[in-house]
Parts: structure tokens; C-alpha cells; sequence
């Protein structure tokens, strides 16, 4: 991957880009167990597969979702972060599953 | 002459041993199984025959002998650490480094070299004595040093950077020292060997059979053995094999990468890190500079190396050493580093019985192959945690108990 194709601004080298890490849904700090919140904050899935992942073109500040194969270093889409609040499709065998009750649940880092 | 070179020269046989037995196939039960016959696997093999009477172990390996991360890191052994269970921890393994050339009658190049960690910046500075004095207080030799002392010692450095991050001085570790890495995994695969224990390359871990909460078995692409026991010594494989139990850590995986220079005649006796400018430098036996920066900056489980890792290394490298420019890269590569947050390992026994994890080593796992094959062995052997790696457990996250090793990192990621 050498090339990044922003939602924004098109294609662009990926030295413009920084790396957010996965998009991943927040549990809600009001209900969760104390359990469910360090595997919040600490736990990642360490394994490779395609993941959506959050990632900032630096110049124009903008944020927004690529879905990237980690083992290959191939970017399959991107996206708008906006579409993250309406579900994205599945990814990695496993379904994405929108929050529930309508919280934004995940945040830009 | 030697009387036994003499008869070996008049004799008609010249046996010529191998280093490793090439075990025929995997039995069907061990009391051990250690996944990954890397620096770490193989430590915790030796040391559990040779301290511990466990022989009936197999370590088995996907690829070959020190072919993962043992092979691939730039070779740095110190122990400067900032918390004090990581300056207790990697003394302890710069004490076992010493012997074991003689251990393993195998030449280690071991080399003292000393180690400067530069300071750039004022907070740098502030970081250095902090460690200088974490690590006097338990008896490490660090002291925080001036820019005169660092030009003293190396007058070769442009102490001014080009002018753009003059050095302001540095943290000096004299017990600072490089080794030769593949022999470390030879050695220590060698004494394993020759104590009983079963090294099976080429042997593929394809899943962990658990029933009722512990381990009783590993499936592999040789066929399935039984085991009460399994140690996961894998690096930048971890998470995979942790997927097969069912086990979630905070390890992500990064690149990271390294090059060495053609070899120029010696120049460059201490080790060189600069945080800042994203350097770690030594000049090998062999004359070749061993060169290595900061982690690739997002996830991948590939090794390939890229051009502007060399570019960028080169330019600091040029800023500290500007007569190097007619210099010319050799080689490079790259490792899968498994990050954690806090840049401490994750070591010892886990929420599944017979699971034992020897994880989480980053980009610092080299120098601490020793000390992690005799905590290691020592915890697989009794079931408990040894003494030296209690801060590095498992479970620290959930209590928010991290051991902050960032700071002591040898470049900033």
C-alpha cells in the first residue's frame, strides 16, 4: 500500500496519512462491567484479517474508515466516517454490529 | 600438537557431528510442548532440562531454527531500563549473558561495547537522569553524561547534528553490549538437544485442544500430540496462536525494520541510540554498521522492507555522521514486533490451566532471551510465576496495574 484513496481528497501517498488503530464499538460506561470495559481499553484483535481501521489524511485534518487487509497491505475501500454511525458491512467473517441504542458508541482516537 | 588432533589426523574416520539431531517424527505425548524455536523457546527448553529434569519436551517450529525475531533484531543487550521490575529483570539477564559462551562452548561474540542513549531535547535530558537513577539504585551501571563526554568518547559524532537537534548529552550504560543472535539460538537449541529434548522444524501448530478449562493437547500439521503443558514463545505470531484458545491480550502486531551498511573498518566501538532522531547504531564484528529505527507506523503481518525506512534511517544516520554518505546500505529487513501498551512484556501463567505465555516482546526481546528461558522454565515447571516476572502478568491490564516501559524503549514509537 503505497497509495490511500481519501473519501475527501482521492488518491494520495500514504506518508500523508497517520493510522488510528480499529474502529471498534465503545461498550456504554454507564452499564458495562468492569471486565467489559479494560477489554475495551486495553484488548485488540491482534490476529491479521480485513479490519476497518480509522485514518487521518494529516493535511486537511480528515478522518475516515479504510478496510484493509493486514496480512496483505491491500486496501479494499474506504469510506466516510459518517457511514460508521450506519453500519458497515461485514468484515473478517464476522458481522459488524451497529450500537444498539443509537449511542456514536466509537470515536476518531 | 594436541594428542587428539594428532590421532583425528592419523585416523581413517573423521566424524563429522551435526549440531541439532533431526528427530524422525512427533510421539505421541510430551510433558512439554513449546511453540516457536526461536531464543526464547529454545532458553526455556535448555533450561527446563538442564534445571528442572523436564526432558521430555518438544519444541516445534513452523520454519526453522532462529528464523523469527532471533535472527532479525539489530542484537543490543543492556539493561537501562525505568521501572524496577524492568531493571531487575534484564540485569539479571545481562548477568546470565556473561557465561554463556562457556555454558554452550559455542563463541558467542559477546562484546561489551558501552551504551549512549542521546538526549536531544531538555525533557530527553530529564528522562536520562530519571533512568540513571532507577538503574544506580539497583546497582546498574548508568550515569547520566554531557555533550563533552559523548564527543570525548565517539570524537567522530557531529555532536551538533547538522545543527538542527544539537546533542545535549546522553544516558552512558557501560555494560552495554552486542552478541552474535543466531548463535544464541544455536546454542541454547544445542544444549537442549543434547539433554533429550526434541526440536521439530518445519512442524506447523494448527490448533490447542482444550477440555474443562486446561490443556490437553496441540494439533499439528505432523498430526496431534497430547500434553498437559504448552508454552507460546512466538513473537509477532502470538495473537494467532492466542485465537486458538480463546484468549484476548492487548498485543498488536507492527513491523519493524533494520539494514546494515557494507562493512568499513572499525569505527564505531559503543552502541549509539537516539531517541529523537529514531537511530540505533552498532558496528558488528564483522565492520558492518547495524542500523535499526522506530516501527512501521501501522499494523501488518508482513515482513517486507521499504524504501523509505531506508531513506529516513540514512538521513539520521547522515545527521550524527555526515562522513558516512559514500556509504552503502548491504541489506534490510523486517521482524513482526508484538506491541503492548505499556511496552512491558506479557509473561506467565494464563486464565487456562497449562497455558503459559512468553509474549509481548516488542522490539526489546533480544537481550532478555536468558533471563526469559530461566523464569520461564521456572514457571512452566512449578505452575507459579517466578519471582522476577510478576509485573509483567497477564492480568495487570484488567487491573490497570501497567508497568510503564515506554520511556526506557530505545527509540520513541
Amino acid at each position: 500500500m503505497k497509495i490511500l484513496v481519501c473519501p475527501l481528497n482521492g488518491p494520495r501517498p500514504v506518508s500523508e496519512f497517520a493510522y488510528g488503530g480499529e474502529v471498534r464499538i465503545m461498550p456504554d460506561p454507564d452499564t458495562c462491567s468492569d471486565a467489559q470495559w479494560s477489554d475495551y481499553v486495553f484488548n485488540r484483535s491482534g490476529a491479521p484479517g480485513r479490519k476497518y481501521e480509522w485514518w487521518c489524511h494529516i493535511a486537511s485534518g480528515y478522518w475516515f474508515v479504510a478496510l484493509r487487509d493486514t496480512l496483505r497491505d491491500v486496501v479494499l475501500q474506504t469510506l466516510p466516517a459518517d457511514r460508521v454511525r450506519a453500519g458497515l458491512p461485514p468484515a473478517n467473517g464476522s458481522a459488524w454490529v451497529p450500537p444498539a441504542d443509537g449511542r456514536p458508541g466509537e470515536q476518531a482516537p | 600438537m594436541p594428542y587428539r588432533l594428532l590421532r583425528f589426523g592419523l585416523g581413517r574416520k573423521h566424524p563429522e557431528p551435526r549440531m541439532f539431531t533431526r528427530p524422525e517424527r512427533l510421539k505421541s505425548a510430551y510433558d512439554v510442548v513449546i511453540i516457536g524455536a526461536g531464543g526464547h523457546g529454545l532458553a526455556a527448553a535448555y533450561y527446563l532440562a538442564r534445571d528442572h529434569g523436564i526432558r521430555n519436551v518438544a519444541v516445534l517450529e513452523k520454519g526453522y531454527i532462529g528464523g523469527g525475531n532471533t535472527g532479525r533484531n539489530t542484537t543490543i543487550i543492556r539493561s537501562n531500563y525505568l521501572t524496577p521490575e524492568g531493571v531487575k529483570f534484564y540485569d539479571e539477564s545481562l548477568r546470565l549473558w556473561q557465561d554463556l559462551s562457556v555454558d554452550f562452548d559455542l563463541n558467542l561474540f559477546y562484546s561489551t561495547r558501552g551504551h549512549f542513549t542521546l538526549a536531544h531535547t531538555d525533557s530527553a535530558m530529564r528522562t536520562m537522569r530519571w533512568r540513571a537513577e532507577v538503574n544506580k539504585h539497583f546497582g546498574v551501571r548508568s550515569e547520566a553524561v554531557d555533550a563533552a563526554f559523548v564527543k570525548k568518547s565517539l570524537p567522530m559524532i557531529d555532536i551538533e547534528c547538522g545543527g538542527h537537534a544539537p546533542i545535549l548529552g546522553a544516558l552512558f550504560h557501560e555494560p552495554g553490549a552486542i552478541a552474535r543472535h543466531d548463535a544464541v539460538a544455536w546454542g541454547y537449541g544445542r544444549g537442549a538437544d543434547l539433554r533429550g529434548v526434541e526440536i521439530h522444524q518445519q512442524t506447523e501448530v494448527t490448533g490447542i485442544r482444550v477440555e474443562g478449562g486446561r490443556v490437553t493437547g496441540v494439533d499439528t500439521t505432523q498430526g496431534a500430540i497430547a500434553t498437559p503443558k504448552v508454552l507460546c514463545a512466538v513473537a509477532g505470531f502470538t495473537p494467532r496462536v492466542l485465537d486458538m484458545v480463546g484468549l484476548r491480550t492487548p498485543i498488536f502486531i507492527h513491523p519493524l525494520q533494520a539494514m546494515v551498511s557494507e562493512p568499513v573498518k572499525p569505527w564505531l566501538d559503543p552502541i549509539i541510540v537516539s531517541g529523537s532522531l529514531h537511530v540505533y547504531v552498532s558496528q558488528s564484528a564483522r565492520g558492518e554498521l547495524v542500523m535499526g529505527a522506530s516501527l512501521d507506523p501501522y499494523e501488518l503481518h508482513q515482513t517486507r522492507s521499504t524504501l523509505d525506512f531506508v531513506e529516513g534511517l540514512s538521513a539520521h544516520m547522515l545527521d550524527m555522521f555526515p562522513f558516512l554518505g559514500e556509504v552503502k546500505v548491504n541489506r534490510q529487513w523486517a521482524g513482526l514486533s508484538d506491541m503492548t501498551p505499556d511496552f512491558a512484556p506479557i509473561m506467565g501463567v494464563t486464565p487456562l490451566e497449562g497455558f503459559y505465555l512468553d509474549a509481548g516482546w516488542g522490539t526489546w526481546g533480544f537481550k532478555a532471551t536468558p533471563v526469559c528461558g530461566k523464569t520461564m522454565s521456572h514457571t512452566v515447571a512449578t505452575n507459579r510465576n517466578h519471582p522476577l516476572i510478576e509485573g509483567f502478568s497477564i492480568d495487570r491490564f484488567a487491573r490497570y496495574e501497567l508497568t510503564g516501559e515506554k520511556g526506557a524503549a530505545s527509540v520513541g514509537h
